[in-house]
């Protein structure tokens, strides 16, 4: 299929009818003719997530003080934090991460974020989007920049989880979308089709069992049906982390299949722990750790060629308040993934969280900017020249403080 | 094990022929040796008997019943107390140990929290929302903790079979977690069914009735003689609820011949058998019996004359209950669809039930004469389908895996709607084909078998593959056939295999 027809198909599809991916067959097809794109998945956690109980600095007397009842216990006891460095820890709900940070290929940049000031998470998302914090008139997002950027003999695409367009993938280059996932459609391993052909094999006969299994299967058809009648008249929402799961593994399977899509996109949201914070992250993180590792697990034959981004608009305040919760702040972690980083690391400077390195008193500082990490995954890993970087995140100089690559 | 219909046919044929020669041989001698029922039990049986007495089988417990013979190893499982628990479960057990507290003393922790909640009325939002945080954290750690330990418990132990008959008396006797202070009594409770599981019935059924969990979850707590000067407030009334339980599904069973009138005279004799949470008046457990509420009157139930006093009252009708015949049929009933078929033939649940009265309700020597019964052992009940919680522990167990995930594995129980200690009807969960089959769990179990083979519950653990294809024995040419074909989908394949699904 010609990469005109495909993007005609999807833009078609943002006009009303969403393409059901894995129903689809022309969606998963294998390109041969192109070999070993370099690929790049960002996810963004809307909201602002709470970076300092995801790495958490468990050596830092500060955050304990600060965080008298949400702080997250010390490596080895009850539900403590999940030992990285000796000094940072991971939230014991993402241990599904843990697997890929001794495989070194998950890395934390800690204290990045955006010079701005402002707390608003619209106008925080917006920036980080358009990749121009600051300045409010840019009209298109960072990554469809990028798409127009990479190299045009190798037709590319850029695929979108969700049922409207967000700003970091708005402008000229036509996108796909794919509907998020909902929990009534939650994958089951006889979706897979090797799996499916084997159990169908296996449940043949006409015992209770195999009636049981081909009367499950048929009923999943129908469901599916009309879940994709369903789609066509849905009018959007938030994902939810729970689908959050679901939609890696299709994002795994579309970007396996199919060479063209070198840049995905998805958002999850649900991280405005103002209040019962733990709660609220035990309940979310679990399925974002699952969600990743889907991901990771499902990008395997091109996993080498991937770098993961996993980022959120700012910030929480270092100290609590006093629900249990915390409170719009300033630097968070970005989370990076993939074959291509060199993991196992948390990078970027760490000043601590005393009193005095604090952003305006409260807040983590910024001491690497979200364009650094970024400008670098494009130049090292995508391969794109410096005059496009220019394009990309116009007003950005790499400092080249970090390297991930290396 | 085998399942695909023609071949079963053929084996059966060869089974028949056995069994006709076996009977004949019985016949033929009879008059000169007692032919021992044992001896019907053969080793290659193994995988098979160590499905319906233990969680599924492990390598380690193949080579134990290959080493000692399967008849020693079940004369050992059948005295758990002299069983050696696992190092592999220790662990475990310390980790409980370390959280553990006695019930009454959760209590007391509890209820301080309570006071300091209701005698301070200027706590802030904050502070009240930090006080119910403490106070559901007693409850979820207690809930918790002993989950852990009872799913470790039921992968690891040694004392497998002793294992299976609390999976079999808790749901018999269940309580479900989530009501009042269960909570904190429910370790406890489970605890002395497990001492209790392969003793004495109404040693058993006494230990239910005083446990706080149970007086707690069928209301006995608050039933009192509305005649007595103590009768006020919600203790002001007879409640019926346990003592119709007590007979329906503990005992006589629902058509073991009692009437509404027998119903109103138990309560009446449990009148006053409470729970004391303040730990003052009560036993260490917290049962109490409070005089003043109990109904002193004369009492007649099931035509016999209550002639006892007091407390003793109800000591006598248990007695009573236990001794019953149609406890014993009802019970032998519920063991033999258990342990041998979803409607079980007759014949073995009469010959269990003579069991039952001539020992006195001697739970071992039930469980010996079901293991050695001809029924146990034949092909024409051999297949029973696995409850959603014996398939993923056996799936654990075959697969040897290591360290696996429990909080985990009670998701993929809540998911297949059989999450431990959280079955609400005092009915427990069912153990029958017809209950847990169904097109949508089928499916559920073919997802949670891939995601344990791709190592969801331990990504450390590896599955290996010719110790689980050992465990779970003969295969049938189906399966042996859909793994040639995906040979990449073995592990996945076998764990969502008939053979895994059926004990």
């Amino acid at each position: 299929m010609k990469r005109r027809n495909f993007l005609t198909a999807l833009s078609y599809s943002t006009a009303g009818m969403l393409i059901p991916v894995g129903l689809n067959s022309c969606v998963a097809q294998t390109d041969a003719q192109t070999s070993r794109p370099k690929r790049l998945v960002v996810i963004f956690l809307r909201g602002a997530i709470d970076g300092l109980n995801v790495v958490v600095p468990h050596q830092d007397a500060d955050y304990y003080r600060s965080r008298p009842t949400i702080a997250l216990p010390y490596p080895h006891e009850k539900n403590g934090v999940l030992d990285l460095d000796g000094f940072f820890g991971l939230h014991p709900e993402l241990q599904d991460l843990m697997p890929l940070w001794q495989q070194k290929s998950l890395a934390f940049v800690h204290a990045s974020g955006t010079q701005i000031t402002e707390r608003s998470h619209f106008q925080a998302q917006d920036y980080m989007e358009s990749g121009t914090p600051g300045v409010k008139t840019t009209p298109d997002g960072w990554m469809n920049r990028l798409l127009a950027e990479l190299p045009q003999e190798k037709p590319t695409q850029a695929l979108n989880v969700g049922v409207t367009t967000p700003l970091i993938l708005k402008g000229q280059m036509k996108i796909a979308n794919l509907k998020p996932g909902k929990n009534s459609t939650a994958r089951i391993s006889t979706d897979n089709p090797y799996v499916n052909r084997a159990f169908n094999s296996l449940y043949s006969g006409t015992d209770d069992l195999s009636r049981a299994y081909q009367d499950g299967l048929k009923t999943r058809e129908i469901v599916i049906a009309e879940l994709n009648q369903e789609m066509i008249s849905a009018s959007g929402g938030a994902t939810n982390v729970n689908a959050f799961v679901d939609d890696a593994a299709e994002v795994a399977r579309l970007m396996v299949g199919n060479t063209r899509t070198q840049l995905a996109f998805m958002d999850v949201g649900g991280w405005d722990t103002h209040i019962n914070q733990k709660a609220m992250h035990n309940r979310l993180l679990p399925d974002l750790g699952r969600g990743l590792a889907t991901l990771v697990k499902g990008l395997e034959p091109i996993y080498a060629d991937t770098a993961i981004v996993v980022m959120s608009e700012f910030g929480r305040t270092v100290k609590e308040n006093g629900n249990g919760g915390t409170d719009h702040g300033h630097g968070n972690a970005m989370w990076l993934l993939g074959g291509a980083i060199r993991g196992g690391e948390i990078y970027g400077e760490w000043l601590g969280l005393k009193q005095s390195v604090l952003h305006q008193n409260r807040d983590l500082s910024v001491t690497t900017d979200f364009r650094e990490v970024l400008g670098l995954i494009l130049q090292q890993h995508l391969s794109v020249s410096h005059n496009s970087l220019n394009r990309v995140f116009p007003d950005y100089k790499l400092t080249n403080k970090i390297d991930f690559f290396a | 094990m085998i399942l695909n219909p023609q071949v079963q046919t053929m084996k059966q044929k060869l089974r028949c022929w056995a069994i006709i020669l076996v009977c004949g041989a019985m016949f033929w001698f009879s008059s000169i040796s007692n032919v021992q029922a044992s001896d019907r039990l053969s080793q290659s049986d193994s995988e098979y008997i160590l499905g319906r007495l233990s969680f599924g089988a492990t390598s380690e417990q193949l080579q134990a019943v290959k080493t000692k013979g399967i008849e020693a190893y079940i004369q050992e499982q059948l005295e758990p107390q002299n069983v050696p628990e696992s190092p592999a479960f220790t662990p475990y057990l310390e980790k409980f140990n370390s959280v553990y507290q006695k019930p009454l003393e959760l209590q007391r922790q509890y209820a301080a929290l309570n006071q300091q909640l209701k005698n301070n009325p200027n706590l802030s939002n904050s502070q009240i929302e930090k006080l119910e945080q403490k106070k559901n954290n007693l409850k979820q750690t207690a809930r918790d903790s002993a989950t852990e330990v009872h799913l470790a418990r039921a992968v690891y132990s040694s004392r497998q079979l002793q294992e299976v008959m609390v999976d079999f008396w808790f749901n018999h006797f269940n309580v479900f977690v989530n009501k009042g202070a269960i909570h904190f009594w429910l370790s406890d409770y489970e605890n002395k069914i497990r001492d209790r599981a392969l003793g004495n019935f109404r040693d058993l059924l006494e230990a239910t009735a005083t446990s706080p969990a149970m007086l707690i979850y069928l209301d006995n707590e608050l039933n009192t003689n509305p005649q007595s000067s103590s009768a006020k407030g919600k203790y002001s009334g007879l409640n019926e609820n346990y003592a119709r339980e007590l007979m329906e599904l503990h005992t006589l069973g629902i058509d073991g011949g009692y009437s509404q009138q027998d119903i109103i005279t138990l309560a009446r004799i449990l009148t006053g058998w409470t729970v004391d949470y303040n730990g003052k008046r009560g036993n260490e457990d917290g049962f109490f019996f409070n005089s003043q509420r109990h109904d002193p009157g004369e009492k007649v139930f099931l035509d016999r004359q209550i002639t006892a006093q007091g407390i003793e009252e109800g000591r006598q009708a248990l007695d009573i209950l236990a001794s019953h015949p149609a406890t014993a049929h009802f019970i032998s009933y519920k063991l033999a669809q258990y342990f041998v078929a979803d409607n079980p033939p007759a014949n073995l649940v009469d010959s269990l039930a003579q069991k039952f009265l001539t020992s006195n309700g001697n739970i071992k020597v039930v469980m010996d004469a079901l293991i050695h019964s001809p029924e146990f052992s034949s092909r024409d009940y051999q297949q029973k389908f696995k409850t959603p919680y014996q398939y993923l522990v056996s799936l654990v167990r075959m697969a040897e895996i290591d360290r696996p995930n429990f909080e985990r594995m009670q998701g993929m129980l809540r998911q297949l709607s059989m999450p431990v200690y959280l079955c609400v009807p005092p009915t427990g969960y069912k153990n029958t084909q017809d209950a847990w089959l169904n097109p949508q769990a089928m499916l559920q179990r073919i997802t949670f078998a891939s995601a344990i083979a791709n190592k969801r519950l331990n990504p450390d653990a590896e599955i290996e593959y010719p110790k689980l294809a050992s465990n779970i024995g003969e295969l049938s040419p189906q399966t042996k056939q859909a793994i040639t074909q995906s040979p990449n989908l073995r592990t996945v394949l076998i764990l969502g295999s008939p053979e895994a699904m059926y004990r």
